[in-house]
């Protein structure tokens, strides 16, 4: 042991033993067991899928991508057809799986909050329902949800033929999905697209001015009504004044299904109303926790300070349980996204069901397509994350 | 200290990740194992399916059965994994099963891209339509607009994509996984159409509660050749499969079932069935198997004519038509290689 004559004559000669006995040791001695575990098991798992593709004369690449899909997408949000390559076909399914989890998401945060401060309701019966809707939902699995969403719709509604055309032709429900009606943009639209715009900026200003005139005379306006009509009215003057720009396409049954319209899939429905209902019971309880953590004498304060009770409620608790709220909050929305992969039980063609299923299955590039479906999966997870982190530090308790 | 416990580790790493040897052959794991893994359809009336005591029956199914009786002399050494059109090549090409027998067509990429070994045909199908008579249809050219429910990873898949677009037609596909999920959604009227393989649209309507209120388009958009498969690099266990087939074959072509056999065997005095029972030559141990393999896998379950009208066979529910699939002699496009 050459190092051993490094250290001086007092100090004890280095014996083998002192690797586990001697606290100076131990932990490089852990660490250093773990370090190598960690790389065989690494080394192992690489080496195994090396092994594997030489065994079945199979190479790593994505070349495959580039070659025509040669299958069709029912649900598709950009140009695409059976003959666009692989990419694009990811590409659809991805933007399938961002439109379910972005709904999900903002119908799951409104549930939630609603469920949420209903379940600390002084109401006996509103608390208790809300109490039975979150331990329903939280303790069933969310593919159950998911499936009895899917079977409801088919097996309860009528087919295209039998469907009934309900508010004027504005919405048939059919076992294959809902018709709704879809707009018509003519000549003129884009004008009233600018006057909304500019309504919207309009209300924003006004919603500045009140908070000013509120903050220096205490005159509080109803800027709610206000801004709805500064929002609608311009809008709804001009609409008829340019000679109704905007048409409604209404569905119509036309051979073998209702044509014209827009078509909400059943897929998509069951996935979105399974997937929000599921996890607005969990946000619920993040909310009801967020505002039970904020002390009692705040909201005494408040009302001692005459603050109504749903004013207390927007102002002083909510702004405060926010800061609870929302780390918590972020796992639910990766929850959310990462169970939206769920789709594949249900036939909607998510990112799992067109790169992870068919186009895998066609191609039989398991690795490669999978490894894409997982970063994939990774990267949004880590910018919901993200932009999360931001939005929490922005409301966070600012430390000066 | 540190660095050099640090290298060591490494070195250790480094050692113990040299890969785990290569895979036997299939033929030998098989017989270590005692019992033939083979790959099935989740269940289609007829090709494959369980029966009231949970063994699987079917057309598929007979073919592990012969040819686990080829190698064990024992017709229940199978032990049947259910596969949907996705997870089937991944359960193959992982080991998973060592045979699969489940409605599967034979394609260059699959044979060549996915590296699998294809035995001849044992079922020529082509991909038709299933409708309801109601609808009033009565040639695919006029589904345009459809709703149709397909199951995925499938060739009926790319030739549905193909075939709308050659005709400028559009349709709503519906995805599903396997043929009871198909069945239940057309049944529901949640799609106008169902479309697979002609034969498992016979099958399916053969299970309906009214067969008579739905019919099959007269359309056969498709080619496709059926045929079971190994995986590629095991040239040894591909040939068992493709000589246990074509026995089978061979077998009804000289008039040798399940119940002369025996008979055949001890008694027959033509060459080419005394070779393919094994009664001259030793082309069961030259497969690696005894030599009375081939006996074994016709008794097992008769050979193909006998499989075919027990499972799918005009006299059944199912109903099928030889047509291609009758022997090259009978005016089908049967013909399997001698046994010599």
């Amino acid at each position: 042991m050459t190092v051993a004559s490094d250290f001086s004559d007092d100090v004890e000669p280095f014996r083998l033993s002192m690797l586990i006995y001697d606290k100076r040791y131990r932990s490089y001695t852990l660490q250093i067991i773990t370090i190598a575990l960690f790389m065989l098991a690494v080394g192992w798992l690489v080496s195994n899928v090396v092994q594997n593709f030489r065994d079945l004369g199979k190479e790593f690449s994505f070349a495959f991508l580039w070659e025509p899909a040669s299958y069709d997408i029912n649900q598709r949000l950009i140009e695409y057809t059976s003959r666009s390559p692989h990419w694009k076909a990811a590409v659809v399914g991805i933007l399938n799986t961002l439109v379910l989890a972005f709904l999900g998401c903002i119908a799951a945060t409104i549930l939630g909050v609603a469920i949420g401060v209903m379940r600390l309701s002084k109401n006996w019966l509103v608390s208790r329902l809300m109490t039975i809707y979150i331990e329903g939902f939280r303790n069933v699995p969310v593919l159950l949800w998911i499936l009895l969403a899917s079977t409801a719709f088919s097996a309860m509604l009528p087919a295209p033929r039998q469907a009934p055309v309900l508010l004027g032709g504005g919405f048939v429900p059919t076992n294959r999905g809902f018709y709704v009606p879809a707009p018509i943009w003519e000549s003129g639209s884009g004008v009233l697209a600018i006057i909304f715009l500019l309504s919207l900026v309009g209300a924003w200003f006004f919603g500045r001015w009140a908070r000013a005139k509120q903050a220096a005379t205490g005159e509080i306006l109803p800027v709610f009504w206000i801004r709805l009509a500064i929002i609608i009215l311009p809008v709804l003057f001009f609409y008829f004044i340019l000679g109704r720009p905007i048409g409604l396409s209404l569905p119509e049954l036309k051979g073998f299904n209702f044509q014209g319209g827009g078509f909400v899939r059943n897929s998509f429905m069951a996935l979105w109303i399974a997937l929000s209902l599921y996890t607005a019971a969990f946000i619920a309880e993040n909310v009801r926790s967020g505002i039970q953590a904020i002390s009692k004498g705040q909201t005494e304060a408040a009302y001692s300070l005459g603050l109504p009770p749903n004013r207390t409620m927007n102002l002083v608790i909510l702004p405060q349980a926010l800061r609870i709220i929302i780390p918590p909050l972020i796992s639910q929305y990766l929850n959310l996204t990462k169970n939206s992969s769920l789709a594949i039980a249900v036939g909607y063609m998510d990112i799992t069901g067109t790169l992870g299923g068919i186009t895998l299955n066609q191609t039989g590039r398991e690795m490669e397509s999978l490894l894409l479906v997982m970063g994939f999966y990774l990267i949004v997870s880590l910018l919901i994350s993200g932009v999360m982190n931001v939005y929490n530090n922005s409301v966070a308790i600012k430390e000066r | 200290m540190k660095t050099k416990l640090l290298t060591l580790a490494l070195g250790a790493a480094a050692i113990a990740t040299v890969s785990t040897s290569a895979s036997a052959a299939t033929l030998d794991d098989v017989k270590a194992k005692g019992f033939l893994q083979c790959g099935v359809s989740t269940g289609v009336p007829g090709f494959a399916f369980t029966d009231d005591a949970g063994d699987w029956q079917g057309f598929d199914p007979a073919l592990c059965r012969a040819m686990a009786a080829a190698i064990f002399g024992d017709a229940k050494a199978v032990k049947f994994t259910p596969t949907t059109g996705k997870t089937r090549f991944t359960a193959l090409a992982s080991g998973e099963v060592d045979v699969l027998a489940r409605n599967t067509t034979e394609t260059f990429s699959r044979d060549v891209d996915l590296k699998f070994t294809f035995a001849p045909v044992n079922y020529y199908d082509g991909q038709g339509f299933m409708v309801r008579k109601s609808l009033g249809v009565t040639s695919a050219k006029n589904l345009s607009g459809a709703t149709i429910c397909i199951q995925t990873g499938t060739t009926t898949e790319l030739n549905l994509a193909d075939y709308f677009r050659a005709n400028n037609m559009t349709y709503e596909p519906v995805p599903i996984e396997t043929n009871a999920e198909a069945q239940e959604k057309y049944l529901a009227n949640a799609c106008d159409v169902y479309t697979t393989d002609a034969s498992g649209l016979a099958a399916t309507r053969a299970a309906f509660e009214k067969p008579g209120d739905h019919m099959l388009l007269p359309e056969i958009i498709s080619k496709e050749p059926l045929a079971p498969l190994t995986r590629h690099g095991d040239d040894q266990w591909a040939d068992i499969l493709k000589w246990t087939l074509n026995v089978l074959i061979n077998a009804e072509e000289l008039g040798v079932t399940a119940a002369n056999a025996d008979d055949m065997l001890a008694n027959s005095k033509l060459p080419s069935i005394r070779r393919l029972l094994g009664a001259e030559g030793d082309f069961g141990t030259k497969l690696g198997l005894g030599n009375d393999w081939s006996l074994n896998a016709i008794k097992a379950g008769g050979n193909y004519g006998e499989i075919y009208d027990k499972y799918i066979g005009p006299k059944t529910a199912i109903g099928l038509e030889r047509g291609l699939n009758q022997l090259w002699s009978k005016g089908g496009i049967l013909y399997a290689a001698p046994v010599r």
